[in-house]
């Protein structure tokens, strides 16, 4: 058998290939889709790798709690915490025990109370208990349009130097805080 | 006559209801123009198929509301825009730029054009050299040989059953 004739063969498994390539994509895909790696409607972070933008928040009054500026986040002690939450968020209920953990470990959890009404703010942490040592009242949105915030919930993790080193939009989960939220903070302490 | 004015008023109500969000409309109507040319331009990060001028999740009416701001202080479209994708990055935008992550998004078409071009210039080609388009294959010499003691002893009836 000639060349010619033996590479018209192999031709013959080149759809074959192509299905293999399209189908083990679209495997990785899925996997990715089920275990949150891959996500086509996530927005990426700009901030990652940036010190946030200036901003003052006044403070939920109530509260009694300090309020939250960007020059609360430089020069830190530790890495801090940042989570954008309000009280008709129902995911914010969700990881609102992961928050508290965070807390009683002695991590600075800073709160963004986002378009919320300040009564409601409060019932909320009347109810579920208050992680924030710091809490900023974001009424109008407009701080967390610069921080590039596009619902609640959303949670940053900030080093020492006030650099944003991860965002995750959505609600905290157990698995988060084991595979990311954990090791991250663990090795920006160390 | 003005009772078909008077149906075509009324039908024409849900259309006038449904231009936008008009608790943001700029005064000048060539700034709110522009406005919504760039509102256009930029992807509800809530909704992610509608751009924030169709929208109506509240971060696109906050966003709608920004564009407005910017353009009534004196920004340029530009501008606008950068301050948007500043903040949200090239996601927010509904037209993705050339870089090199997006490269391959552009060049698509013309690969797929190249493609194309280079499979019919390769079946032509092939076609003009095989006549009726099979047998290019040259014999070797020993496939030549062998035709050649098989041809001679070949029945003239053309039954080619041993």
């Amino acid at each position: 058998m000639s060349t010619a004739t033996s590479r018209r063969n192999l031709l013959i498994f080149a759809p074959l290939g192509v299905a293999l390539a399209g189908g083990t994509g679209f495997y990785l895909m899925l996997r990715g889709l089920q275990d949150g790696s891959f996500n086509p409607r996530g927005v990426p972070s700009v901030l990652i790798g940036r010190t946030v933008p200036e901003f003052g928040l006044p403070p939920l009054e109530s509260s009694g709690l300090p309020t939250l500026a960007s020059a609360d986040l430089a020069n830190l002690p530790g890495p801090v915490v940042v989570n954008f939450w309000a009280s008709w968020c129902v995911p914010c209920i969700i990881e609102h025990p992961h928050l508290m953990a965070l807390h009683r470990r002695g991590v600075p959890v800073y709160g963004v109370n986002y378009k919320d009404r300040a009564p409601d703010a409060q019932a909320f942490l009347t109810r579920h208990g208050n992680p924030y040592t710091r809490l900023g009242v974001d009424q109008p949105g407009r701080v967390a349009i610069d921080w590039g915030v596009y619902g609640v919930p959303e949670t940053y993790i900030l080093d020492r130097q006030g650099v944003v080193r991860w965002r995750w939009a959505g609600p905290i989960t157990p698995e988060l805080m084991s595979q990311e939220v954990n090791p991250l903070l663990d090795r920006l302490r160390a | 006559m003005r009772r078909l004015a008077l149906v075509l008023a009324l039908l024409a109500s849900p259309a006038l209801a449904q231009i936008g969000d008009t608790t943001y409309r700029l005064e000048d109507p060539t700034q709110e123009q522009r406005a919504r040319e760039i509102g256009r331009e930029l992807r509800c990060l809530v909704c992610q198929n509608q751009s924030i001028e169709d929208s109506d999740a509240s971060l696109a009416r906050d966003l709608r509301l920004l564009v407005r701001e910017q353009i009534a202080a004196g920004a340029s479209n530009d501008e606008v825009m950068r301050f948007v994708h500043q903040r949200y990055g090239d996601f927010v935008l509904l037209r993705p730029p050339v870089n090199t992550a997006t490269m391959l998004l552009w060049a698509t078409p013309a690969l797929a054009l190249a493609g194309g071009l280079f499979a019919i210039w390769r079946i032509r080609r092939r076609g003009a050299a095989a006549g009726a388009g099979v047998g290019e294959v040259e014999l070797t010499e020993a496939e030549r040989a062998r035709l050649a003691r098989i041809v001679p002893a070949q029945d003239s009836k053309g039954d080619h059953r041993a």
